[in-house]
């Protein structure tokens, strides 16, 4: 067949042969055998997790042989722990099963994902300007204590984001400085940052506020109570009161898919992270644009430390409150290859996994760990290159010098 | 106005560009000596001093009752006697800059191979895991041959552990700093679920605290300076010394050093001259790894004992093995002067510190800003460079 043919054919049945379809719908099924045996389906017999799990097994190995080997590969690993996990949830008690899972884990999962969502699309724009960003840790730590403390001080939720996301971006800038005009090693900066970060926020909150809590009846980040859809049987619980930064999380993904890969601005941040000397000879400014990516990821860290302390903590702080959330965002971002929105794909699935290991505490301890442990086991993989390769941007973590 | 390709760096400047990191640090140790880490941990020290100044506390007091925290004041008074205060807090201070010593070899050798080994912590953990099950679970053993078995293992452990992050980078070219924090991760999660309620390694004795065996006298290494139950110092810290003086000769006296120092430097160069560049990049970070594990070894043979899932996320010895290894320019000299800077820090801080200048609280985290400044400024390239550059500005002017 021709070239000239296949330009002619039905765009439908092309994209019905083309591997990735097949790919995807393994994937999906893989997950969907899983969920077979927990509620809303609930299917009490092995039968149904088995059959559905081996077609997305036998979907991904055609895949892998029409040359898709990421895809194919990660339909095989869907399938075979959508049957693992089907079998497991059949042998379990209904009543637990109601417990762990219902619409409210829907919710759970997202109050879990949103830092990771911000986190995430924060470390994607610096690193495709061409800044690894170790520092999320760090910056997300930040917001997180002076967003509770601006929205003490000043006595609502908007200043403490406007303080939360300024203290992160300026920590940014500091990092911006040693990365971009002194060539700092970046990895070692990011280090540097985290320890900073840790230092400051724990001397400020002893300084501050003694070492106790937050004083109580700090304004939090106010939940978004749909009208309608909150009184809904599933939809209600799940999604119809959810807080406001999860929303501004959805709406972020979107808009930096935009912008990244779709408007000149995305352009250029793209041909800083990949060929910093050509975008300079077309007349980029490489050092501009790169302090501007990693300023705006500063900020955008510190908004997911915000709404961990102020919205999913309800104005609360305690020391190194983030606990590696920025490393968990920073592994979600490898694992969504540099993508917003496999970066936010990569973030929901750690987020439904650190709820799930919530929730799992109470009936066992050990699969509670496995959840726990599942985000840096994946991105192991992802790194790894066995569900195929992940490729960063190609001058990433590289300083830059003008001629 | 060339092209950044094909061209051999000429100038030390064009080496800091082009070239790998462990040639970017080789030549921040010509440049400027010792002057250069002296001077980042003085300004270190300045600026931190000035967050203590600006919320209101006197920093020379609270500067000299952390140095007095860390026993330092010792060298007035020497005396063996552990009742002393400044004696106690000194051997406090050895304590903690044993481990510092071992985890900043781990970062440094693995540098000088041009790997950042930013996972430490979870090696440390590794090593600790392993010596606390092998001291516990293998009881009525003579102690040296007990004592030996558990710190070999916990070296075993910590160089597997670390030696999956060199494979991944050998064979697929995986990022050590990725892979290596996912570790660290996954160490961490498995410390919770091994002492955990329910865990195979929690108190056999006590099974509603998530807290581990205590090690078996046999395999506990004997102390040297001080009283076994207030904490002395045991013979690990010449464990420690002894590694110093084993880096070095590996590094610099042996084939295995040379090979890896060659691929540090350049790889391409070293794949050239007939160096196996792969088998080089795991055999490093094994060592490195080995390093690590050895440091947990040796912290819970030699005063921990036992360790619980609280305690999991208040240890931070790995990753500030990093500032040990960056102040002390991945040298063995170096790393040991280091330890010795951040072991006093850590135990002058905090327990060791009695001041009614500063409360234990804020000058702990004065203790992870200044080690966040250090490692900022050591990172710095063109800091380092102008340095060097006045230097030889200075030394050109009379010639000219």
């Amino acid at each position: 067949m021709s070239t000239w043919t296949q330009g002619l054919e039905n765009p439908v049945s092309a994209r019905l042969r083309d591997p990735a379809t097949s790919g995807y719908a393994g994937i999906v099924l893989g997950v969907f055998a899983a969920f077979l045996a927990i509620p809303p389906i609930e299917a009490r017999t092995t039968t149904w997790p088995i059959v559905v799990g081996v077609v997305a097994v036998v979907l991904g190995i055609w895949t892998v042989t029409r040359g898709r080997r990421r895809l194919g590969y990660g339909a095989v690993a869907a399938g075979l722990l959508g049957i693992g996990l089907g079998i497991l949830a059949t042998r379990s008690g209904t009543g637990n099963l109601e417990a762990v899972f219902n619409a409210s884990l829907i919710a759970q999962t997202f109050a879990f994902s949103t830092p990771l969502v911000f986190g995430a699309i924060a470390g994607m724009f610096s690193e495709r300007s061409g800044v690894v960003n170790i520092g999320l840790e760090g910056m997300m730590l930040m917001g997180a204590f002076w967003g509770v403390y601006g929205a003490d001080k000043g006595s609502t939720w908007v200043v403490g984001l406007i303080v939360g996301m300024a203290s992160g971006g300026l920590l940014a800038l500091v990092y911006g400085f040693f990365a971009i005009h002194l060539r700092a090693d970046q990895i070692v900066g990011g280090t540097a940052v985290n320890f900073l970060a840790l230092g400051i926020t724990g001397y400020f909150f002893f300084q501050i506020y003694h070492g106790n809590y937050v004083p109580q009846g700090v304004s939090n980040i106010p939940n978004v109570r749909i009208p309608g859809v909150a009184t809904l049987g599933f939809l209600g619980p799940a999604i119809g009161d959810l807080n406001l930064m999860i929303w501004a999380s959805f709406v972020l993904v979107i808009v930096s898919y935009f912008v990244v890969f779709k408007t000149p601005i995305g352009l250029r941040i793209r041909a800083c992270g990949e060929h910093p000397r050509a975008a300079d000879t077309v007349g980029i400014n490489v050092y501009a644009v790169r302090y501007g990516c990693v300023v705006l990821s500063g900020l955008l860290a510190a908004a997911g430390g915000v709404y961990l302390s102020d919205g999913f903590g309800g104005g609360t702080f305690t020391e190194n409150m983030t606990e590696g959330r920025g490393f968990i965002a920073l592994a979600a971002m490898i694992f969504g290859n540099w993508r917003p929105a496999g970066a936010f794909g990569a973030a929901v699935l750690f987020g439904f996994s650190s709820a799930v290991a919530l929730r799992l505490q109470v009936y066992s301890a050990s699969a509670s760990t496995l959840f726990n442990v599942l985000p840096y086991v994946l991105t192991l993989i992802a790194v790894a290159g066995v569900i195929g390769r992940t490729v960063p941007p190609a001058a990433d973590g590289k300083p830059y010098r003008k001629q | 106005m060339t092209a950044d390709s094909n061209i051999p760096p000429e100038t030390p400047e064009q080496a800091a560009e082009t070239g790998t990191l462990a040639a970017r640090i080789a030549l921040k140790q010509r440049a400027g000596g010792v002057a250069v880490p002296v001077l980042t941990a003085v300004i270190a020290f300045l600026l931190g001093g000035f967050v203590v100044l600006a919320t209101g506390h006197n920093p020379l007091l609270a500067y000299r009752d952390i140095f007095n925290g860390a026993g330092l004041n010792w060298i007035f008074h020497p005396t063996t006697n552990v009742a002393n205060t400044a004696a106690y807090n000194l051997t406090q201070t050895l304590l903690q800059s044993t481990t510092l010593i071992l985890t900043g070899l781990a970062v440094a050798f693995a540098f000088r191979c041009g790997m950042f080994n930013i996972g430490g912590q979870g090696q440390y953990f590794v090593g600790l895991y392993t010596a606390n099950w092998i001291g516990f679970d293998f009881q009525h053993m003579a102690p040296l041959p007990h004592i030996l078995l558990a710190i070999g293992g916990a070296t075993l452990a910590g160089a597997l552990w670390a030696g999956i992050a060199g494979f991944l980078k050998a064979t697929v070219g995986a990022h050590e700093v990725i892979s290596t924090i996912m570790l660290n991760w996954i160490a961490i999660w498995m410390g919770e679920w091994l002492f955990g309620d329910g865990g195979p390694l929690q108190n056999v004795a006590n099974k509603t605290v998530p807290i581990s065996n205590d090690v078996a006298s046999s395999a506990q290494l004997p102390v040297f300076w001080g009283v076994q139950q207030l904490q002395g110092l045991d013979i690990g810290f010449f464990v420690a010394l002894a590694a110093l003086v084993v880096f070095w000769v590996v590094l610099n006296r042996t084939t295995l050093g040379y090979e890896v120092r060659a691929v540090g430097f350049n790889p391409e160069a070293a794949a050239y001259g007939g160096i196996n560049v792969r088998k080089n990049l795991v055999r490093a970070m094994a060592i490195s790894g080995a390093f690590a594990g050895l440091a947990g070894a040796i912290d819970m043979l030699g005063y921990l004992y036992h360790f619980g899932v609280s305690d999991i996320p208040v240890s931070n010895v790995g990753f500030l093995g990093i500032a040990v290894a960056l102040l002390g320019r991945n040298t063995a000299i170096g790393t040991g002067l280091g330890a010795l800077l951040f072991g006093g820090l850590l135990f002058g801080t905090t327990h060791g510190l009695s001041s009614n200048v500063i409360q234990p609280e804020l000058a702990g985290n004065l203790t992870y800003m200044i080690q966040g400044l250090i490692v900022l400024f050591v990172g710095a390239d063109v800091l380092i460079l102008y340095v060097w550059n006045t230097r030889k500005k200075l030394r050109l002017r009379p010639a000219t």
